[in-house]
């Protein structure tokens, strides 16, 4: 398989992971295009005994870490900064994705990126460590307290959406 | 073996990452404790949500703009290389211009373009690690027949093995008004040296040689009756002069 083939096999995951992280449609696929090209570029420094998908992953990473100080934003949005989940929705599969992205958009982003590569993208502790470059006791300390996060946002999702916020 | 369980367990086996030894001892453990199984199967839960939250994107169709062009590994590497070597390069033409045309009008055309020319192939092509060349040196009777019916007049690649360079081998390149051919040499200590054919204008015997320099790049080139050559290589002047003596006596032959 040429280093292409190898590449595109794997766009579907890092699409995946790209709309995870960003929450949005396009700056995924911004992203995704970024990583490619970056992926081609360093291609000869690929060392062969890594998987490639932890690598494009560390990529994807980088740019992403970067593209965060470029936009000079914060790395998670405040709660009264987010949308209010439209009530109308009438697709399950909708209301369902729009929590979510604002679930994760409420964690910070070091922490999303540990819990979406553990629980979405299955890699070990010990390839996320890699490709984030921490210390694997600090992926397992991210992904701890993502984990609790997480479940604290979902469990207040539940009632905000029923409740009145105009008059 | 049997160390206490922690928390870092209990998030790998909600993430399948246990060994099949401390997985035994985890679940014994969890069915001791059904709080923290509670709280472990919770995680698992948030990880299938993710799944069947994200999952769908795998099904989407991707976007054309994504999927790399086919030659894009080296297509990236060429254009950075080559936007280097034109902006470097373009002072060694303005030398030339300033120079040869004030004292040999007739013979500027070549002059201008000939190095320059050679030296961006030379700067292109001499990094690549994976394709340097189109035809290697094991088929070295091919690439002759090849490049001497595409350029028009027979050609020979030089031996220079006697100084410690072999053919890796050559490739064919647009020219200004036409077809160009490019040899590419490598010595032992992976330095490579690129000579540079170009067709020449029939009536064109004017042999002198010339030099230019400019980012690392030595190039030694003339032109008999035949072709335009250009010697490319960053091996240092008097090096190059040695080198661009042995192939110019090999053509005059």
């Amino acid at each position: 398989m040429s280093s292409r083939d190898a590449i595109i096999a794997e766009i579907p995951r890092l699409r995946r992971y790209a709309r995870a992280l960003t929450g949005r449609v396009d700056a995924a696929d911004d992203l995704v295009q970024e990583t490619l090209q970056r992926a081609l570029e360093k291609w000869r420094l690929w060392q062969r005994e890594r998987d490639l998908r932890p690598w494009l992953f560390s990529i994807m990473h980088n740019l992403h870490v970067d593209g965060r100080r470029r936009d000079n934003r914060i790395d998670f949005c405040a709660e009264d900064e987010l949308p209010v989940p439209v009530q109308r929705a009438s697709q399950q599969d909708a209301l369902e994705l729009r929590d979510l992205d604002r679930a994760l958009a409420l964690l910070p982003a070091d922490q999303r990126e540990v819990l979406l590569l553990v629980g979405l993208e299955e890699l070990s502790y010990a390839e996320v460590a890699r490709a984030l470059k921490i210390p694997q006791g600090t992926v397992m300390s991210r992904l701890s307290r993502a984990r609790i996060r997480l479940k604290a946002i979902l469990a207040d999702e539940a009632a905000p959406i029923l409740k009145v916020v105009s008059t | 073996m049997n160390a206490p369980i922690s928390e870092d367990d209990l998030h790998a086996w909600a993430d399948g990452q246990l060994d099949p030894a401390r997985l035994m001892q985890v679940e014994t453990w969890l069915a001791a404790h059904p709080e923290r199984r509670a709280q472990a199967e919770e995680w698992r839960a948030q990880a299938a949500r993710l799944h069947r939250t994200y999952d769908r994107v795998l099904d989407e169709a991707v976007p054309a703009r994504l999927i790399p062009a086919a030659n894009a590994e080296r297509w990236l590497d060429a254009r950075k290389l080559a936007a280097v070597a034109w902006l470097g390069l373009g002072a060694v033409a303005g030398f030339f211009l300033r120079g040869e045309t004030a004292r040999d009008p007739g013979s500027s055309a070549v002059a201008n373009s000939l190095p320059r020319q050679a030296a961006v192939a030379h700067a292109v092509f001499v990094p690549e690690v994976r394709h340097p060349v189109e035809v290697g040196a094991d088929q070295e009777a091919h690439l002759v027949g090849w490049l001497s019916k595409r350029l028009g007049a027979p050609l020979q690649p030089p031996h220079l093995e006697q100084v410690g360079y072999r053919l890796v081998g050559g490739r064919l390149l647009p020219g200004d008004s036409g077809e160009v051919a490019q040899f590419m040499y490598e010595n032992a200590e992976r330095k490579r040296l690129t000579l540079y054919l170009r067709p020449a204008a029939p009536k064109n015997g004017d042999t002198r040689f010339r030099y230019a320099h400019e980012n690392g790049i030595d190039v030694f080139y003339w032109t008999d009756s035949r072709f335009g050559y250009a010697l490319s290589g960053n091996t240092g002047r008097e090096d190059m002069l040695r080198l661009a003596t042995l192939v110019f006596q090999q053509h005059a032959k």
